[in-house]
């Protein structure tokens, strides 16, 4: 436990060691167990402002920074940007010149954009934490994804974990590889090739990631699976031909899922489409781990929120 | 480097404190101990089994990790390791011994108070520590003391324990005196 | 001036040391370890002038040429107003022959405004003084409309410059679409948006037999239908960018690797990295993988390429300084691009002679214009670090800021007069001989 949490941003979790992840894991834990006090609340970020900088809708993971952050008793400043500001002329260097001057200590952003959180860290002084940033990275949730099956089936080495849907435009799937692969995990991504990375599919895929485009094969004796949203927009894109087809040949059925280990959990990460990637049968099952993971990513953010606090300190 | 307590002192110690918080409230069953980590959660557990061999009674045991009510965190180069705090009783209305190996500045105990206290509403919290080496700079003093001993407020009192550290031993180091 | 023991390289690739006269004049310099070059032609500059002064202008961008080696530059017609009139190109010629940079040779828009639905009256235009015709920026999507442009350009005795691109299937895309951009999360330009338009473009040039110039060819599939088309005897030529013999998609990801140089902390826990998704790495066609590095440079060497062309295109901070998808396309190459190639050279990716001719003979050929008499001497060892204030364009727009190149343009001569001049070397030289 000498280990310490040298980073100034979370950006990603691509080049992290599995001591990092497993040092915020850790952190994760004494976290949850705060929150499970009458009183959920530390003092720990005291006197520390954190700005909630969302400029993509998302009220799952804002209120969940926002809780993690009062649980901490930092200050919190909700900013939200709309496609009317940018239609005003107003650029991401305007607003990260605006998020300057105000001053707050650790920045959480979420931007449509890939790699906008690279943009802003490197012209803010605060810490930045990347809250989603595109299809790139979403590594609070990959963090909390691992968290969660870690209590679930304990070490992660030599597990097999199955993500079903939307790989390409998920930065959730990118956040979980690049958390469950350092820790031991092997990943097997299935879904429509159309909606999976062509390199990915064609020998390139990351060390430990291989591609299964029968979802019922990759289940088998499978260790977990994360399915991902399917959002509606892929069919207009011309990406697959209908919903239901998608729900038909990749959604997650209980029948499906029974394919793998006994007991083996079902994640997601939210909003749900049931009826689409996931069958409301396993959704609220047994084997769901999906309200689990809410608490958790509370947890994992009050963890790196308390991680980053000295860093921001020192740059503020 | 002196050895200020032996093996034994830390023993005997130990036995006296036992004896003494059971003195204090002799209503066995409010008390509970709570040890601050790293080193207090394992004297406090010490304590509960010499509560039991005497008065054949296991009181309440939990361990406290007071990180996130430190003063300093943001003086520190990189934010201290959290370790889970497990208080798996209500505290209400129990009088809470609090058990740390040394009392110093007291800014510690301070933290602790300021944890315990989110917990519920203890009917009292007491406090007990191996050695108490002065220099409070907060108004706290200790219930229940192994040894006073006097020392500079550079001086490093460094607290072995069988449990982490291979064997019992309290030992003094002075600090070099800048030529 | 006149340079002893300077190593001259011709047009051809020939080299002899010795005494060789440089420009007008007799001064003698000291020309020992120091390279004398034909004056170098650049097919592809964006100069930006009108419209985008404050990306470039004619005279920067013209000085900027000088201070990279280039002593005639072919000005894209991507301007605003595009350069689709007789008076806009009389008056880009007159600004460049003021602004006593490098020579201009203006080429103009092969549709109206570029806006690829009406022929430009290009013969006209060739009469105002139009080298090529060009709608680079953007292809010309309607193969139809394609095919009268070229016959038209015939007529004209002007070569076609295509951006050859299917902008259906490259979509959205940002950056080359391989193994960096799934892990970078951005949208993919597929090779084959870029292999399917050259397809189309050399099958419409075989029908008419005019000449087409495709642009900055950069993938292998792409550099074999050139071949190919060749060797059928087609009238095809084709140009590749500094950009795409030296960088690879891994840039912009971070990697300040050259493509040449060893991968540095493959295990994990990675080396130190630039910072990933730096908008001076996005650029049309993009940044490609090592196999499409070692095409072009075969191609090069076989002679499939006739012309290293830098697709200089400065842009304004204020079109950078955004999120990688919502960047402009486009590197600002014009000054580093010769010592890139001199390095890639030293790391034995080409010869010498082959890059020399394709920097000179080459274009020239393309263009169909007899060589001048302009001339360049070059220090190949002098280092340099690549910096905002090192650059004379306006745009500061390259991936390369902050690394250290070697190989600097001295002095370039123009019309027999030296118009740019290192102001230290020549200080140097005249010393150092005195010494002796």
């Amino acid at each position: 436990m000498t280990a310490a949490f040298a980073r100034r941003h979370v950006l990603a979790t691509d080049d992290w060691s599995r001591d990092e992840i497993e040092l915020v894991m850790d952190q994760g834990a004494a976290m949850l167990e705060v929150l499970g006090r009458p009183i959920r609340r530390t003092p720990a970020l005291r006197g520390r402002t954190v700005v909630l900088f969302f400029a993509e809708a998302s009220t799952r993971t804002r209120v969940s920074f926002e809780l993690a952050a009062k649980a901490l008793s930092a200050d919190v400043v909700n900013i939200t940007t709309s496609g009317s500001s940018v239609e005003k002329g107003e650029t991401l260097l305007d607003t990260v010149r605006t998020l300057q001057a105000l001053g707050g200590d650790i920045l959480v952003m979420r931007h449509s954009a890939s790699g906008a959180p690279y943009f802003v860290a490197d012209r803010v002084s605060g810490a930045v934490i990347n809250a989603g940033d595109g299809w790139h990275a979403h590594p609070t949730q990959g963090l909390l994804d691992a968290f969660t099956l870690r209590a679930a089936l304990g070490d992660l080495a030599g597990k097999r974990v199955v993500i079903a849907g939307d790989v390409m435009h998920s930065r959730v799937a990118r956040s979980d590889i690049h958390t469950l692969i350092p820790l031991g995990a092997s990943v097997t991504l299935s879904g429509p090739p159309t909606l999976m990375p062509l390199a990915w599919r064609c020998g390139q895929a990351p060390a430990g990631v291989s591609y299964e485009p029968d979802l019922d094969r990759a289940l088998e004796g499978a260790d977990a699976v994360i399915a991902l949203r399917l959002q509606r927009e892929r069919q207009e894109a011309g990406l697959l031909p209908s919903l239901r087809e998608y729900a038909h040949v990749w959604g997650l059925t209980e029948e499906r899922a029974s394919r793998m280990r006994p007991g083996a959990p079902v994640l997601h990460p939210g909003p749900m489409n049931e009826g689409v990637e996931i069958e409301a049968a396993v959704a609220h099952g047994a084997r769901s781990l999906i309200e689990r993971q809410v608490t958790n990513g509370v947890a994992m953010r009050m963890a790196l929120l308390y991680l980053l606090a000295p860093a921001a300190e020192v740059a503020a | 480097m002196t050895t200020l307590l032996s093996s034994d002192d830390v023993r005997r110690a130990i036995s006296r404190i036992a004896h003494e918080i059971v003195e204090r409230d002799h209503d066995t069953s409010r008390i509970a101990l709570v040890g601050i980590r790293s080193r207090g959660d394992m004297l406090a557990k010490r304590l509960r089994e010499a509560i039991q061999k005497n008065e054949g009674i296991l009181v309440p045991l939990g361990a406290l990790d007071i990180t996130l009510y430190r003063d300093d965190l943001t003086r520190v180069g990189n934010a201290p390791i959290v370790r889970t705090t497990e208080i798996g009783f209500p505290v209400d209305d129990r009088v809470v011994v609090l058990v740390d190996d040394v009392l110093f500045t007291g800014r510690t105990v301070r933290a602790a108070m300021d944890a315990l206290v989110d917990f519920g509403r203890p009917r009292a919290i007491r406090l007990a520590v191996l050695v108490d080496r002065g220099h409070r700079e907060l108004p706290i003093r200790a219930d229940f003391v192994g040894k006073n001993i006097p020392t500079q407020p550079t001086d490093d009192v460094r607290v072995h324990l069988s449990e982490g550290d291979g064997r019992d031993e309290v030992e003094l180091v002075r600090a070099a005196v800048p030529a | 001036m006149i340079l002893t023991n300077v190593t001259r390289i011709d047009a051809d690739g020939r080299s002899s040391t010795g005494r060789h006269q440089a420009g007008s004049g007799t001064e003698t310099v000291d020309g020992s370890g120091l390279l004398l070059l034909p004056g170098l032609i650049d097919l592809h500059a964006h100069l930006r002038e009108p419209g985008f002064e404050e990306s470039e202008t004619i005279a920067t961008g013209a000085h900027a040429a000088l201070r990279g080696g280039f002593t005639t530059v072919c000005a894209m017609p991507n301007t605003q107003p595009a350069m689709d009139a007789p008076g806009l190109v009389a008056e880009l010629t007159a600004r460049a022959r003021v602004a006593r940079g490098a020579r201009v040779l203006p080429v103009a828009a092969i549709t109206r405004g570029r806006a690829g639905h009406e022929l430009a009256d290009l013969v006209e235009l060739a009469a105002a003084g139009a080298v090529a015709f060009s709608d680079d920026g953007d292809p010309v999507d309607d193969a139809r409309l394609f095919r009268s442009a070229l016959e038209y350009a015939r007529g004209a005795g002007r070569p076609v410059f295509e951006h050859s691109q299917d902008r259906v299937l490259s979509g959205r895309g940002v950056m080359h679409e391989g193994a960096v951009s799934a892990d970078l999360g951005l949208a993919g330009l597929s090779p084959a948006a870029e292999e399917t338009a050259i397809a189309r473009d050399i099958a419409i040039a075989r029908a008419t037999g005019a000449r087409l110039h495709l642009q900055h060819v950069s993938t292998a599939a792409g550099i074999d239908l050139v071949r190919s088309a060749k060797a059928a005897g087609a009238s095809v030529t084709c140009e590749v960018t500094p950009h795409h013999l030296a960088l690879l998609d891994e840039w912009v990801a971070g990697s300040r690797r050259f493509a040449w140089e060893p991968v540095r902390g493959a295990s994990p826990p990675q080396a130190p990295r630039g910072v990933p998704y730096d908008s001076a790495t996005k650029v049309n066609p993009p940044l490609r993988g090592e196999a499409d590095v070692r095409a072009l440079w075969a191609g090069l060497a076989d002679g499939t390429v006739d012309a290293i062309a830098t697709d200089h295109a400065p842009h304004a901070s204020i079109r950078k300084d955004v999120e990688y998808a919502e960047a402009a396309f486009g590197i600002s190459g014009i000054e580093t691009a010769l010592s890139v190639l001199l390095m890639a050279i030293d790391a034995r990716m080409g010869e010498l002679s082959v890059v020399v001719r394709a920097l000179t003979s080459g274009p020239a050929r393309v263009l169909g214009l007899a060589l001048t008499d302009d001339a360049i001497v070059v220090d190949p060892l002098r280092e340099w670090t690549v910096s905002v204030e090192a650059l004379a364009s306006r745009g500061k727009n390259t991936p390369l800021l902050g690394r250290r190149l070697r190989g600097r343009v001295v002095a370039a001569i123009v019309d027999g007069e030296v118009r740019y001049a290192d102001p230290a070397w020549k200080g140097a030289r005249r010393a150092e001989a005195v010494a002796r």
